[in-house]
């Protein structure tokens, strides 16, 4: 059996009385694309950020290659990781390229002129013109800044690509082939990936793996294949997108 | 508990939350700025960003800080006069301008237009990055915000500030010069050797001392309410208005704890 690239097991996040994640075990193969999907405010995002080291876990374990992700090698695994947040999350004061550049200008201490070059050709695997690359962020459309997120992200040619809702905020066609280029890059790099999605459409295309988060715990994993028949009414609920069931609507 | 103990003791705990929490922001301000300031005297020190700071804080302060101190040198001209003459003191018009000029008035006020300009501008800008995850980002792209975003502003404004303190000396004493030589009938020769003689090296490096500290509280009190902010615009907003108020009463404070300082040690 291949040991987990990331492994969380009892994970438990609080926020004052709030009480978000209630024991989050979930593990990541090498190469694997797992989907985890959940009603609004389950924690799915606060799973990402513990995961990254962004949020500290109030009890429970996370190994990323065998390794504790703790606050002292958080710096050291995130070079190892890439993310692609919800709204982009791109520099405003920064050009694309700088953007899409920034590991390698600021981490890595890579000349200017070669990482402008590194730079377009990753624009270029997201479909990205060069031209592009000296635009600022607030001057592209919601799908560019999407593929902008998505080429920051890989550039770095990471072992864990992270995507918080890559979808989110898209028409149906972009959406769809934001997807295409997650799946090609992801696939690319031999990367796992672990996406945070509502959109079932997403989930069917990019995942082999699919965990259900509800109430702060994984209450069902499976593969993409036994998706629609999983026997979980909480799972049957959520792919139907029916109001009525265990579920209850966040309003 | 009876509920006359309880409206009794309802004030006492009200004094006590709000020293509670009084303490606990002093804490966190004292530990974030202990860190930042770390970071602004440790490798890695980005050079460009302290650069693009001190042109952003320093260079764009210029109009603001020039024309304040201008207008400040001459209403100061006019009230030493109208004050002086009540005793037949006129003559000391240049020395009082710029004495009051290069100690106090010059830092204390270039300090509170920055902390208006500068210090919400730095709030702002941190709070809307960490309102749109962009401080989340650079933590996954391997880079510390105290390193990338606050220590470039802490040490740009540490160092420009009192840059643009000294350019306000010289035209708060040439607002002083300009109203005393064009409506008070003074000699223009007599005003600037007066000036010039009376003006010590301590003077001016004393009130540069004060610009430098007050450059610091200003970039500190932005970065710390813009990592502090959440909740979206309003949030932004709060933070603005937090480190505003903040830097100005911390400069004002600073100001008070500098001169007795300075006093006592003969500066």
């Amino acid at each position: 059996m291949i040991a987990p690239l990331l492994k969380m097991t009892g994970v438990h996040k609080s926020f004052g009385t709030k009480s978000v994640l209630r024991g989050v075990d979930l593990s990541v193969a090498p190469g694997q694309s797992l989907v985890i999907i959940g009603g609004s405010g389950t924690g799915k995002s606060v799973t990402i950020k513990c995961a990254l080291g962004l949020l500290s876990p109030d009890a429970g374990d996370i190994h990323f290659d065998g390794e504790t992700v703790t606050p002292s090698n958080a710096d050291r695994i995130r070079e190892r990781t890439g993310m692609l947040f919800q709204g982009g999350a791109l520099f405003d004061s920064l050009t694309v390229w700088e953007n899409v550049a920034f590991a390698l200008l600021y981490r890595d201490g890579v000349k200017r002129s070669k990482a402008k070059d590194r730079a377009i050709e990753t624009l270029a695997k997201v479909r990205l013109g060069a031209a592009a690359a000296d635009l600022r962020p607030a001057e592209l459309s919601g799908g560019m800044q999407k593929r902008v997120g998505l080429a920051r992200a890989i550039i770095a040619t990471p072992d864990l690509i992270f995507f918080d809702e890559p979808t989110t905020g898209l028409d149906p066609i972009t959406a769809d082939a934001v997807n295409d280029l997650i799946l090609e890059q992801v696939k690319a790099l031999g990367a796992a990936a672990v996406t945070i999605t509502h959109d079932m459409a997403s989930v069917r295309k990019i995942a082999d793996e699919i965990a259900m988060l509800h109430e702060g715990r994984i209450i069902w994993r499976g593969p993409v294949s036994e998706l629609d028949r999983s026997g979980d009414p909480h799972v049957e609920q959520f792919v139907h997108g029916r109001a009525d069931g265990p579920i209850q609507p966040a309003l | 508990m009876t509920s006359e103990d309880s409206a009794v003791a309802r004030p006492f705990r009200l004094i006590g939350r709000s020293t509670l929490g009084a303490l606990a922001e002093i804490g966190r301000l004292t530990t974030f700025s202990g860190n930042v300031l770390g970071a602004c005297v440790t490798p890695t020190i980005y050079v460009s960003e302290v650069l693009r700071q001190c042109v952003r804080i320093g260079f764009y302060s210029l109009p603001v800080v020039g024309l304040t101190a201008v207008f400040i040198g001459a209403a100061l001209a006019l009230n030493i006069y109208t004050g002086g003459s009540r005793f037949n003191a006129e003559q000391f018009v240049p020395n009082i301008v710029v004495l009051g000029i290069t100690r106090e008035l010059g830092p204390v006020l270039a300090g509170l237009m920055l902390a208006g300009r500068v210090s919400a501008g730095i709030a702002a800008e941190i709070g809307a990055m960490r309102v749109t995850e962009q401080i989340d980002a650079l933590l996954t792209l391997s880079a510390r915000p105290k390193r990338y975003l606050y220590a470039p502003r802490v040490i740009a404004a540490t160092v420009t500030l009192p840059a643009l303190v000294l350019v306000a000396d010289i035209i708060g004493v040439m607002g002083g010069y300009l109203v005393a030589v064009g409506s008070l009938d003074f000699n223009w020769a007599a005003y600037l050797t007066n000036t010039w003689r009376f003006v010590t090296t301590g003077d001016i490096v004393s009130g540069l001392i004060k610009a430098a500290v007050f450059g610091a509280i200003i970039a500190l009190m932005g970065c710390y309410q813009g990592d502090r902010s959440k909740g979206g615009a309003g949030g932004v907003g709060r933070a603005a208005t937090l480190a505003v108020v903040g830097a100005a009463v911390l400069i004002l404070a600073s100001n008070y704890v500098l001169t007795s300082i300075f006093v006592r040690v003969g500066l």
